[in-house]
């Protein structure tokens, strides 16, 4: 509750150890998806690792160092959402590259 | 200000509905601070365009994609270690992120000369990473990648490489500017007069985002 008081003055003031804490973790995270080059992970279990600590480490420099976790909701939608119209971009793109794919392999095989 | 005490207090949505309804400001926040998200916001496009660019050339070429984790190998210690300066690169990065979000920290506590030397420190972490990265260049060139073509594989490896990394560098090189200015700022005691510290939050965020954007890069063009 103290920090909802904080965050609506406008005021980001947050114990350090918190900052310490993400700052550790993100080394952790970082040094996981490092790991999963080196040890040559193939496959499924790549994917979805690179993207977790992907997601998770970027998910906690928003929310922590960038302060947004601590932000009024109208911040938060104004700043978050928008975002989310570049997942149909990448779909569109995505299944779009294939169409070229395909339409390369019909027209150079041949 | 006694209206946004009220809307403090209502639940989450109500406390939308309130800051965007009616003819008032809708950020609680300072106005350097909402102005730095949105271009921030903007600069998310701009990058997403990039790598959504990179995806397509790399799902429709005919030719194999590049190794990242052999072309980024080093020789060191007598053998070939993959990626190391891409991790190193990264670690700098992350490290540099540490020490802004502890220089905002200390700035709100009004605590000079740790906020100097905090951004101090965090701009040359930016300077080190935008060596090495220079130095990355220097190595892809002289082994003969182009934009056009490179001796491995896919020619648009080069195009997508130069341009993902060439404008996270710009970045990188405008925000160890930027913290430079912010720390001489900070030293001559412009903040203590203004009463505030929130300008040296907002370089925080804009450097953040510079760390994010690698979280992003690292996981697509150099893991993937």
């Amino acid at each position: 509750m103290n920090q909802a008081v904080q965050a609506t003055e406008g005021h980001q003031q947050h114990p350090l150890a918190i900052y310490l804490w993400i700052w550790l973790l993100l080394f952790v995270l970082s040094a996981g998806s490092y790991l999963v080059d080196y040890f040559h992970l193939q496959g499924m279990l790549r994917w979805s690792l690179i993207i977790t600590f992907m997601l998770l480490k970027a998910g906690f420099i928003v929310a922590i160092f960038m302060h947004m976790a601590w932000e009024r909701l109208a911040l938060k939608f104004a700043i978050l959402l928008p975002p989310l119209c570049l997942l149909v971009l990448i779909g569109f793109m995505a299944i779009e590259g294939d169409y070229t794919f395909l339409t390369r392999g019909a027209a150079f095989v041949r | 200000m006694a209206h946004d005490a009220h809307a403090a207090a209502l639940p989450p949505l109500k406390q939308v509905a309130a800051d965007f309804g009616g003819d008032k400001q809708s950020f609680q926040v300072p106005w350097g601070k909402a102005m730095m998200w949105i271009f921030l916001l903007s600069d998310t496009f701009i990058f997403t365009c990039f790598l959504t660019g990179y995806m397509h050339v790399r799902i429709s070429t005919m030719e194999s994609w590049p190794n990242p984790s052999q072309v980024f190998a080093l020789h060191m210690f007598g053998q070939d270690i993959p990626l190391i300066l891409i991790a190193i690169m990264t670690f700098v990065l992350i490290t540099s992120s540490g020490t802004m979000a502890l220089a905002v920290n200390y700035g709100y506590r009004k605590d000079r000369r740790n906020t100097v030397l905090l951004l101090c420190a965090t701009a040359a972490l930016g300077a080190t990473f935008v060596g090495m990265q220079a130095f990355e260049w220097t190595k892809l060139i002289m082994e003969g990648v182009r934009p056009w073509e490179n001796p491995w594989g896919a020619p648009q490896f080069g195009s997508s490489f130069f341009m993902i990394t060439g404008f996270h560098g710009c970045h990188v090189t405008a925000g160890v500017i930027y913290l430079l200015v912010t720390a001489k700022r900070v030293g001559s005691g412009f903040y203590d007069r203004k009463g505030s510290y929130e300008t040296v939050e907002v370089a925080g965020l804009y450097w953040h985002f510079v760390d994010l954007v690698w979280v992003f890069i690292f996981a697509f063009f150099y893991l993937w």
